[in-house]
């Protein structure tokens, strides 16, 4: 027997009762109901993330907890970053790969003392723990948070905030991670992002998750912020959305990821794919992931595709919208290497009409975090 | 100048002569979110009712507009052009979006007054 949809029941986040509360148009995202927008909108709330600070619900993120002696050994086997070279406290993007060289997922590595906290992309998290618990092998112990909620504080105003619950939060450096008491709650609080500027992800217990959402919201300048500014936010920033800019079908050299294979792993070449990785490395990619700066006023979707001056297909945007920082369309997407130098005069196919654009340098924006 | 006429795809028209204003609702524009740029059609355009005539991309997505009658396309709002917050700030006024003159004005009979419109949007929800 199918199922109908009625059946599949979206997934609720401990947060879901307080967006409805505050408004929010709720829509189905990685098979959980999320708040794409508050009252506010999307283009005030992309601001104000800019300007002050936002509050996003990303509980639906994967949360994972991997202990044992072997688990950098282990984890190093499914990634190209250096693991083992991260001290204590400090995280690190990196890749989850296949054998091709394809990315599985882009994840979130933070080294604890004795075990790494990793976050993973919520359409790819039950892919990704059967992945890692197939091939990670040793004394290795994958446990899945499962109990814990995910709440991003993003903006200028963020350390301000965080540095009243502990002085320490605001002084952590960008891209670690530390245990902290946030009103009284047992959090582990990472500096991090997704949108461009300075800010944590706050992992906190399911059960206090309102809480502590409530008490962040209490400050003057924090706003709650949906997915609708998340995804703009983060296109402005240059970042990668999984599932749009990044699959199975793209390697780390093609999408401009190089920077994510360690120095050492280059040497070692003993990460998953690292045979037709390197080659592409050495040999050069035949497509490359580029920003576009649309010439004119029409937005550039995803899918859209870029021609050279007669016309000839040459990439595809992978996503695009209006970037309200930047004022105008922004867009990324991957171009004939041949044309992915800043600069490069190309065109997109908008609703059958050819609109000029350019390759231009990432992010759009000035980044906010040091 | 006519009352006001909805379709069921959340245009409005309002007929002055022979040549009907519309733009779309304010129940559309707040579902659609900030509008950032608005395609219009060419002035001179001739156009059967529900064609497509335009898009309006908002923050969030690309939404088509279709013409609720017949007719040509005798002006567009350049202003909007210019300022395409105007369709979310003032939908049913500064924030029309074109002009067309209607060839079959027998076609307004089939849409909807303000009532009517606002009972189509109770069953909406």
């Amino acid at each position: 027997m199918s199922q109908s949809p009625q059946d599949q029941a979206l997934q609720q986040t401990a947060l879901h009762a307080l967006h409805v509360e505050l408004g929010a148009e709720m829509v189905p995202f990685a098979g959980y109901d999320m708040p794409v927008r508050y009252p506010m909108g999307i283009m005030a709330e992309h601001l104000h993330c800019r300007e002050k600070a936002a509050l996003f619900d990303v509980s639906h993120m994967g949360q994972f907890n991997l202990a044992g002696d072997d688990a950098v050994a282990e984890l190093e086997k499914l990634v190209p970053g250096d693991i083992n070279s991260l001290k204590t406290g400090r995280m690190r993007y990196s890749l989850l790969l296949n054998e091709q060289g394809g990315i599985l997922d882009d994840l979130m590595i933070t080294r604890g003392a004795k075990d790494l906290f990793i976050v993973v992309n919520a359409a790819c998290k039950d892919a990704d723990e059967a992945h890692m618990r197939a091939h990670l092998a040793g004394d290795t112990r994958l446990t899945k948070l499962d109990d814990r909620a995910l709440l991003a504080l993003q903006g200028p105003q963020a350390a301000n905030m965080m540095g009243q619950y502990d002085a320490k939060l605001a002084k952590m450096p960008f891209m670690s991670g530390m245990q902290a008491s946030l009103d009284g709650l047992d959090c582990f609080v990472s500096r991090c992002g997704y949108t461009g500027e300075d800010g944590y992800e706050i992992s906190v217990a399911n059960d206090q998750a309102e809480d502590l959402a409530r008490a962040l919201l209490a400050f003057d300048d924090v706003e709650p912020v949906g997915l609708g500014a998340r995804d703009t936010l983060r296109l402005e920033a240059g970042l990668c959305l999984y599932g749009s800019d990044i699959d199975t079908n793209t390697t780390p050299i093609e999408a401009s990821l190089t920077w994510t294979i360690g120095k050492r792993r280059k040497i070692e070449k003993d990460f998953p794919g690292a045979g037709p990785i390197m080659d592409q490395l050495f040999d050069g990619p035949s497509r490359l992931r580029v920003g576009i700066r649309p010439d004119g006023r029409a937005p550039a979707r995803a899918h859209t595709e870029i021609l050279d001056l007669d016309g000839n297909i040459i990439g595809e945007i992978t996503s695009g919208g209006y970037g309200p920082t930047v004022g105008g369309p922004v867009a990324m997407g991957y171009v004939d290497a041949a044309f992915a130098n800043d600069g490069t005069e190309v065109g997109l196919n908008i609703r059958n009409k050819v609109h000029k654009a350019h390759i231009a340098p990432m992010p759009f924006i000035k980044k906010g975090w040091k | 100048m006519s009352d006001i006429r909805y379709s069921e795809d959340h245009e409005w028209i309002i007929l002055d002569g022979d040549v009907g204003t519309i733009g779309i609702s304010d129940y559309a524009q707040g579902a659609l979110g900030d509008v950032v740029f608005v395609e219009m059609p060419e002035i001179g355009a001739s156009l059967d009712k529900g064609a497509e005539v335009g898009v309006i991309e908002s923050v969030k997505a690309a939404s088509e507009i279709y013409t609720p009658v017949s007719g040509e396309i005798v002006a567009v709002n350049e202003a909007v052009d210019g300022d395409p917050s105007l369709v979310n700030t003032d939908p049913l006024g500064e924030g029309w979006l074109f002009k067309i003159k209607l060839s079959k004005p027998e076609e307004l009979n089939g849409l909807s007054n303000q009532d009517a419109y606002n009972k189509f949007l109770e069953g909406l929800d």
